[in-house]
């Protein structure tokens, strides 16, 4: 493997001064350090990298964590969280010389306060979890990643994590009130209020997306949303791709904000319907579920005008939910529609651009063009509402220079991004594999700014190293491989691999 | 996930089978949330990611110990996370095959030894399975699942006592099974009642007891092929004779069994096909009645029960999992006149799976008791289910009557006669 350089691992602990100190903190069952326990954890959803933690610390509760960062603060020894490990940058790749510190173990709901609409949750409380505690009261939390059944609270703010509902209720940052985390040093921090606004800067937006590099978070405020009256969702069906793309301008462009509007190529259609049932028009080109919640006067209104505008628009086939169950099949084939992609093929890149929705149509047919030069299969499925694309590379690991295509690829896709004016990510994050690419979005003194509020949290760094934002030397090497044309040399997935 | 699979099994069946599975996991972590090991632990290790990736070290070559046998063995093969599982990874398979390499690899201590031999090989004989089903208490929870043993009966005998029923043209087949007959005698005799009145007679056929599964799932493969052939061949004139329709399984534990017998005896030449013939003859009591359902609801209509005791249903993972039979068995009970209480966090296990309940006690326990909170949260009058192991090991914790459904549908249809 090939992660960190020498350059970017400064680091030099006592494993053995290490495992003794902590010992003596956790129960004995809650400390992995023997390879064959280690190797589980050596990666999150992007198993292109990975990389053997020194140790694994599995904390049960908020002082255990305390101790471990205590202990790693003073022995300078990195620290990288992971929640469910569901993510797709590699946000929770295990560091060489660090400690891995999951919190599944975190996971109890503290309380649900129907009156204030809020609830209280560790971090390793599944997302799912949240809005199931809060069925009772007829709420919901509304971010709703696709990854939901397994993601954790915590690696939300850590991702600022989206999902098909956030077109119309914001992301992770807008629907949570207060994050209780622990610094290096093991100090209590404190980002936002309880109540809307508070005095002072706005440090929650901070923790949000911070991607376990400032705190380790341990308790999250959320806030609950009631559950519309009636949902239901129009899934059209397109002909061709172009059509689809240009019918979710349209949408928006009649001043219609669907609860959800996704997109779904052939390709990923095909692999989800199997898994799902979801009875999708396996005819089409491309799916779009475009979502409407509210009264069913409102409802109804707005799902003649989606109608309307997706007829226009020239879909082929029309259907609408006819009740609860129907609509959460047609959601449970998006939200498989990665990990169902695995049917037809052993390993792909997720990727996660983000581009003005005047442009997916064209965006589209370029990352057609790239899947002929590059001779990879790649499946598309987009938050289309918000631009945010998530096409899926298809590759075999086993089969030599693959992956490197595949990254190759993804980095096209990326660049393309940002010449269409986009990001280089909407909602996953940059984690280990687009770091070389913010070189490509921030100009050096962004970079440096990214750094200088690093430090002010975390002195030495020892949290989450190497990931997020890249060294000012390794954006220099970046460009200047780019210049000269190169494959860059320091990106983790040009190196051999293990 | 990329593989690199040792030369020791890399060209084996398994090997390319192992090699398929593993590369259909795109390790998504989906799975996680609902294995039931997962939730009480939740260490990697102990879900069904981490120990996809335990099995794919171990057939890579890594040096395998006691750490990655316990987690391995704590799994309940209940297979929530099959059902979970979008990219469609085949985890028992791969976990048998796993198995098989660790019982080769990693020693067992003499103590565990023992027990798993005493188990194996007591259980399935019912001159030993009697009087230690009476000693009580002690064996009492690891009588779940292990479906085996002869039961002496003649051939092709009617089954229940009472007066006759009058013979079908429509004719099916039932598993004795081993425990059953000792522990819920009812069961079969209830099945039966219920299909002599949709007018199909079900016989048992002498010989066909044990399903192989206990044997199976205690790692003694051999002996295990040899139960399903013995089933196999008492089974297989009543097939020929062309006067059965199926094979009809009461309890879902056999049943996911048989099921798999076309992949477990696939490459012995002798049994390949007659295996694949009755698995695809295999049918749960509940298909049977759901096919039968006109029929039945005439019956339950003129039978005229009123309404019936508030039933929670516990749908054991060899019926939900294994079986993908979901929402049949609780269609059939709310049809009957049974007000179904709500069950929350329904796929997850019981904690019975066979003799999971002897060799990890500590996890059994805690997954029973949480299961019985969820079941009675609804304050139903009694529970249902659809396997006399997970009968067994949720009556052990609970004062409501444990009932296997059939006999719920049974006593409504009786109602009226
Ligand atoms: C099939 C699939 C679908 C997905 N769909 C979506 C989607 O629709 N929208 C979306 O936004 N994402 C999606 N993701 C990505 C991923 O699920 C999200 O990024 C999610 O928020 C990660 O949560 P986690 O608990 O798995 O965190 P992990 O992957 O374990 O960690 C993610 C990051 O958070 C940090 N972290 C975790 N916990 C803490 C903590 N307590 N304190 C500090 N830092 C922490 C880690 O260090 C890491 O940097 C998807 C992933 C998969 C596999
Ligand atoms: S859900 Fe399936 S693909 Fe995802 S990690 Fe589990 S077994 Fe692998
Ligand atoms: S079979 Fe059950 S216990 Fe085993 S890994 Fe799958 S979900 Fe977990």
């Amino acid at each position: 493997m090939s992660m960190p350089t020498t350059a970017e691992r400064p680091f030099t602990v006592d494993r053995s001064l290490l495992i003794r100190r902590l010992r003596e903190v956790l129960p004995a069952q809650a400390l992995l350090f023997e390879e064959e326990d280690l190797r589980p954890y050596d990666c999150d959803g992007l198993t292109a990298f990975r990389q053997l933690p020194l140790l694994v610390a599995l904390p049960e509760d908020e002082v255990q964590v305390q101790a471990i960062l205590r202990i790693c603060h003073e022995l300078r020894a990195p620290v990288v969280a992971r929640g469910a490990a569901t993510g797709l940058s590699g946000g929770a790749t295990p560091h060489p010389d660090g400690v891995l510190v999951a919190l599944a173990k975190l996971k109890k709901i503290i309380r649900v306060d129907p009156v204030s609409r809020t609830a209280v949750v560790q971090p390793g409380v599944r997302n799912l979890a949240v809005s199931e505690a809060a069925a009772p009261y007829g709420l919901y939390y509304a971010p709703d990643p696709s990854s939901q059944i397994a993601c954790t609270i915590g690696g939300n703010v850590a991702e600022n994590s989206g999902g098909v509902h956030c077109l119309k209720y914001g992301l992770t940052v807008h629907n949570v009130l207060r994050v209780r985390g622990l610094s290096i040093e093991g100090e209590i921090v404190e980002f936002g209020n309880a109540a809307l606004d508070a005095p002072g800067y706005d440090l929650l937006a901070l923790i949000n997306g911070s991607e376990g590099l400032l705190a380790l978070i341990t308790e999250v405020t959320v806030k609950l949303t009631p559950k519309p009256e009636l949902a239901q969702v129009v899934v059209a069906s397109f002909a061709d791709v172009r059509r689809a793309g240009d019918a979710v301008a349209s949408i928006i462009a009649a001043g219609i904000i669907p609860a959800g509007l996704e997109m779904m190529d052939r390709r990923a259609i095909l692999a989800v319907e199997p898994y799902a049932n979801a009875g999708y028009d396996m005819d089409a080109e491309a799916l779009l579920l475009c979502e409407s919640d509210g009264t069913p006067e409102e409802v109804a209104e707005e799902i003649g005008r989606m109608t309307t505008v997706l007829e226009k628009s020239g879909a082929a086939g029309i259907r609408v939910s006819q009740n609860e169950a129907e609509r959460l099949r047609f959601w449970a084939g998006r939200k498989a529609a990665f990990p169902a992609v695995g049917r037809l093929t052993p390993d792909y890149l997720c990727m996660d651009g983000t581009i003005p929705r005047k442009h997916l149509a064209d965006m589209l047919e370029a990352i057609a063009t790239l899947s002929g030069k590059y001779a990879l299969r790649c499946a598309n499925v987009f938050h289309a509402g918000d631009g945010n694309l998530h096409p899926l590379i298809m590759y075999d690991a086993n089969q030599p220079g693959e992956l490197e295509r595949a990254t190759a690829f993804g980095a096209e896709i990326l660049e393309l991004s940002i010449h269409f004016g986009g990001t280089i990510t909407g909602e996953h994050g940059v984690g280990i594999e687009k770091i070389d690419l913010m070189a490509e979005q921030f100009t050096l003194a962004e970079i440096g700014a990214f750094h200088r509020l690093k430090a002010a949290f975390d002195e030495h760094g020892l949290l989450n190293p190497g990931k997020g934002v890249p060294t000012l030397a390794r954006c220099r090497e970046y460009t200047l491989a780019r210049v000269g044309g190169e494959q860059n040399p320091t990106n983790p997935m040009n190196a051999p691999r293990r | 996930m990329q593989t690199h699979l040792a030369d020791f099994i890399k060209d084996t069946p398994a090997g390319r089978e192992a090699d398929a599975i593993l590369r259909s996991c795109v390790h998504c972590g989906f799975c996680n949330a609902t294995c039931p090991t997962f939730q009480l632990l939740g260490d990697e290790l102990d879900g069904p990611r981490g120990r996809i990736y335990l099995i794919k070290e171990m057939l890579e070559g890594q040096p395998v110990t006691a750490r990655t046998q316990l987690h391995l063995d704590r799994c309940l093969t209940c297979r929530a996370c099959e059902s979970t599982c979008p990219s469609g990874v085949n985890y028992h398979r791969l976990y048998e095959i796993g198995r098989a390499v660790m019982e080769q690899r990693v020693p067992r201590s003499l103590a565990a030894r023992a027990t798993r031999l005493l188990l194996r090989e007591a259980l399935p004989r019912r001159w030993m399975f009697k009087p230690a089903v009476r000693l009580g208490q002690l064996l009492r929870p690891l009588l779940p699942g292990v479906l085996a043993d002869k039961v002496p009966r003649p051939a092709g005998a009617r089954i229940g006592g009472g007066p006759q029923p009058a013979a079908h043209p429509r004719r099916m087949v039932a598993l004795a099974g081993c425990v059953q007959p000792t522990l819920a005698p009812n069961t079969n005799a209830a099945t039966a009642r219920v299909l002599d009145r949709l007018g199909i007679e079900l016989v048992e056929v002498a010989g066909a007891a044990c399903c192989g599964a206990l044997r199976y799932h205690l790692d003694a493969r051999e002996q295990a092929l040899d139960d399903m052939r013995r089933v196999i061949d008492a089974w297989w004139p009543e097939l020929e004779s062309g006067r059965v329709e199926g094979f009809v399984m009461t309890a879902s534990g056999c049943g996911g069994h048989v099921r798999e017998y076309a992949a477990l005896l696939k490459h012995d030449p002798a049994y390949a096909d007659k295996a694949a013939r009755i698995a695809a003859m295999t049918r749960d009591a509940s298909e049977v009645l759901a096919a039968e359902q006109p029929r039945l609801l005439e019956l339950l209509r003129a039978a005229r029960a009123g309404v019936g005791e508030r039933v929670a249903f516990h749908s054991p993972c060899t019926l939900q999992h294994a079986q993908k039979i979901r929402g049949v068995v609780e269609a059939l009970l709310t049809a009957a006149g049974y007000p179904l209480s709500p069950v929350a966090d329904a796929h997850l296990c019981c904690g019975s799976a066979g003799t999971y309940s002897l060799t990890q006690p500590v996890l059994a326990r805690q997954l029973r008791d949480h299961k019985l909170a969820a079941l009675h949260a609804g304050s139903p009058d009694l529970l249902a289910t659809a396997n006399v192991g997970c009968q067994m090991h949720l009556q052990s914790g609970s004062t409501l009557p444990v009932r296997h459904w059939i006999e719920l549908i049974d006593e409504r249809l009786r109602a009226a006669s």
